[in-house]
C-alpha cells in the first residue's frame, strides 16, 4: 500500500501551480515582446527583407534555374517567389526562438531568474511560460510573413487539412527550436553571447533546400543540405503550401527532427536551469 | 527545539572544486529578529544566504529555515522566504506596478487583491508617482526599493537580504533602513549581509561575523565591542578578519 503523503491545498509538493504559473510567465513573455518592439519587430524584419532581398535582386534570374522553362524577368521572379517562400517562413520561425535565447540570457543573467527560483512557483513555468509565448510570436510572424508573401502574388494552393498541418508543422518547429534557443540562452555567459550562437540557426536553411535545389550542390555540399534539419521541414511546409502529394520519408524526417530537437532542448535546458549558478 | 529559530545552521560547509568557501558554519537566528552576516568579500556571506535561500546546495552540515530543511523540503522553505540578492532581480522592460502585479500573480493573489497590494508596496516605499513607467528608466535606489517591495509581496515569514544597501545614497540606505525595522516590528526575521559596519550596528540585535568561511565572533553590536574593547564595530571588524582578501563571490 502506498499512502500519499498529505499535502496544504494548492501546495502540491512540486510547488506552485504549474498552468497558472505558467499563465502568468507566458503574460509576461508577450507583455516583454510588447516593450522590447526592436527584438520582436526583427524577427519579422528579417525574413521580410530577405524575401524581398532575394525576389526583387536575385529572382529574376535564379527563377529561371528552380523553375525548368521559365525565362528570366517577371516569370522568374514569379517563380522564384513561389519557390523561396517555405524557405522564409522558416526564417520567421527561427527568428522568434532566436529571440528567447536572448531574454532567457537577459532573465538569467539579472537575478530576476535566481528570484523566480527562491519563489514557491512550478519550475517549469519559469522557461515554459516564455516557451509558449514564443511559439505564439513566431506563428504571428509567419502569418505575418506569409501575407507579405501573398501580397508579392504568392498563392498557396493548400486545403483546410493542408493548412491546419502546416500550423501544426510550424508550430512544432518553433517549438522545438525555441527550446534549443532557451538551452543556447541559458548557457551563454552574457546576452551579447547569447544573441550570437544561435545566428547558425539562420545559416542553415541556406545549406539546403531553401533557396535551390540541392542536386545543384557539389556532394559535399549535398550531403549535408539532404541531411540536416532544415531541408525536411521546408520540403513538407512546400509540399504543404503547394496541396501536392507529401512525400512520406520527408514528412516523417520534418516531423521527427522537430521532435528531437524539442527533447534535446528542453532536456538541455532544464539542466542548464537545475545547474547552480555562482 | 528549533521551533523558535528562524533559521538554524549547524556545520555548513560549502566548497567550490578545491576551494572551501564555507568551513563549518553554524548560524542561529531567532524568530522577529535582526543578524547581521558581516565579512570581507570572499567571506562566504554571499553562498550563506544562496544555500539559505536553497538556490545552493550544501555539501554538508543541516540547515533549516522557518522550520523546513532546505534539502529535504525546497518547497516549503520558498513559500517562507522572500530574498533580495545583490543582482538586481526586477524586470526592466516592465514598469514598477506590472513588476509587482508580477510577484503578486506567482503568489497566487486573486487579480484585485494583487493589484491592492501592489499598490499598497508602491505607496509605502514611495514608488507610486513613477509607478507606471518603466524600470529600466528608474534610479538605482529606486529600483532596490522596488527589488525589496517585490520581495515582500508573498509576506514571507523570513527575509535575506544580501548586501541591501550597497551603492545607496545615505537617504535611501535610511529609507531602507527604517524599512526593515517596520518589518521587524511586525514579526519578520530578517538575515542581512553587510559589509558597512554602521548598518550592522543599526539595525542587528546579533552581528555574526564572518572571514574565511568560518564564524570568527557572533553577539550582540554592544557584547562584540566590549569583548573585543572596541569603540566601534570597524575596529572589532578589523581585528578579527585576516589582512588578505580572496576575490570569490
Amino acid at each position: 500500500m502506498t499512502t500519499l503523503a498529505p499535502t496544504a491545498p494548492g501546495t502540491p509538493a512540486t510547488g506552485g501551480r504549474p498552468l497558472a504559473d505558467t499563465l502568468t510567465m507566458f503574460r509576461r513573455n508577450l507583455l516583454r515582446a510588447v516593450r522590447y518592439p526592436g527584438l520582436t519587430g526583427f524577427t519579422v524584419a528579417i525574413p521580410v527583407g530577405l524575401l524581398l532581398l532575394f525576389v526583387f535582386v536575385f529572382g529574376g534570374a535564379f527563377g529561371a534555374g528552380v523553375a525548368p522553362g521559365v525565362a528570366p524577368g517577371a516569370d522568374g521572379r514569379a517563380a522564384y517567389l513561389d519557390y523561396i517562400t517555405p524557405a522564409i517562413l522558416l526564417f520567421a520561425v527561427v527568428g522568434a526562438a532566436q529571440s528567447v535565447a536572448i531574454t532567457a540570457a537577459m532573465d538569467a543573467t539579472s537575478g530576476i531568474m535566481a528570484r523566480f527560483k527562491t519563489m514557491a512557483i512550478s519550475p517549469g513555468s519559469v522557461l515554459g511560460g516564455p516557451v509558449l509565448g514564443t511559439v505564439v510570436q513566431g506563428l504571428l510572424a509567419v502569418a505575418l510573413v506569409l501575407g507579405v508573401a501573398v501580397a508579392l502574388g504568392f498563392r498557396p494552393a493548400a486545403g483546410v487539412l493542408g493548412w491546419l498541418a502546416l500550423l501544426g508543422l510550424l508550430a512544432g518547429a518553433t517549438f522545438a527550436f525555441t527550446w534549443l534557443c532557451v538551452a543556447l540562452g541559458l548557457s551563454a555567459p552574457s546576452v551579447e553571447t547569447a544573441s550570437n550562437t544561435p545566428l547558425l540557426l539562420t545559416v542553415l536553411p541556406f545549406f539546403g533546400s531553401g533557396f535551390v535545389p540541392v542536386d545543384t550542390m557539389p556532394t559535399a555540399v549535398r550531403w549535408f543540405a539532404e541531411y540536416q534539419p532544415f531541408t525536411p521541414i521546408i520540403e513538407t511546409t512546400r509540399g504543404l503550401l503547394a496541396g501536392t502529394a507529401l512525400d512520406t520519408a520527408t514528412t516523417v524526417q520534418a516531423v521527427a527532427w522537430c521532435a528531437v530537437v524539442a527533447v534535446a532542448g528542453y532536456a538541455w535546458s532544464r539542466a542548464l536551469y537545475r545547474r547552480e549558478r555562482r | 527545539m528549533t521551533r523558535h529559530l528562524a533559521v538554524d545552521v549547524r556545520g555548513l560547509r560549502k566548497s567550490y572544486g578545491d576551494h572551501p568557501v564555507l568551513d563549518g558554519v553554524d548560524l542561529a537566528v531567532p524568530a522577529g529578529t535582526v543578524t547581521a552576516l558581516l565579512g570581507p568579500n570572499g567571506a562566504g556571506k554571499t553562498t550563506t544566504v544562496g544555500i539559505l535561500s536553497t538556490l545552493l546546495r550544501a555539501d554538508a552540515g543541516t540547515v533549516r529555515v522557518a522550520g523546513h530543511d532546505v534539502a529535504e523540503d525546497p518547497v516549503a522553505v520558498r513559500a517562507a522566504i522572500g530574498v533580495t540578492g545583490q543582482l538586481s532581480a526586477v524586470d526592466d522592460l516592465l514598469t514598477g506596478a506590472e513588476n509587482l502585479r508580477l510577484m503578486a500573480a506567482l503568489h497566487h493573489l486573486g487579480r484585485r487583491e494583487g493589484r491592492e497590494r501592489a499598490d499598497a508596496l508602491l505607496a509605502r516605499f514611495g514608488l507610486t508617482e513613477a509607478a507606471r513607467k518603466p524600470v529600466s528608466t528608474w534610479s538605482g535606489g529606486m529600483r532596490r526599493k522596488l527589488d525589496l517591495a517585490m520581495t515582500l509581496v508573498g509576506s514571507p515569514a523570513v527575509v535575506f537580504l544580501d548586501e541591501p544597501t550597497t551603492g545607496l545614497d545615505p537617504r535611501s540606505r535610511r529609507t531602507l533602513w527604517d524599512e526593515v525595522r517596520a518589518l521587524v516590528a511586525a514579526g519578520t526575521t530578517i538575515l542581512l549581509t553587510t559589509q558597512y559596519l554602521e548598518e550592522a550596528d543599526q539595525l542587528a540585535d546579533q552581528v555574526v561575523v564572518l572571514d574565511g568561511g568560518r564564524v570568527v565572533a557572533a553577539g550582540t553590536p554592544a557584547d562584540l565591542k566590549s569583548t573585543h574593547d572596541a569603540g566601534s564595530l570597524d575596529d572589532v571588524f578589523l581585528r578579527l578578519t585576516a589582512p588578505t582578501t580572496t576575490e570569490v563571490a
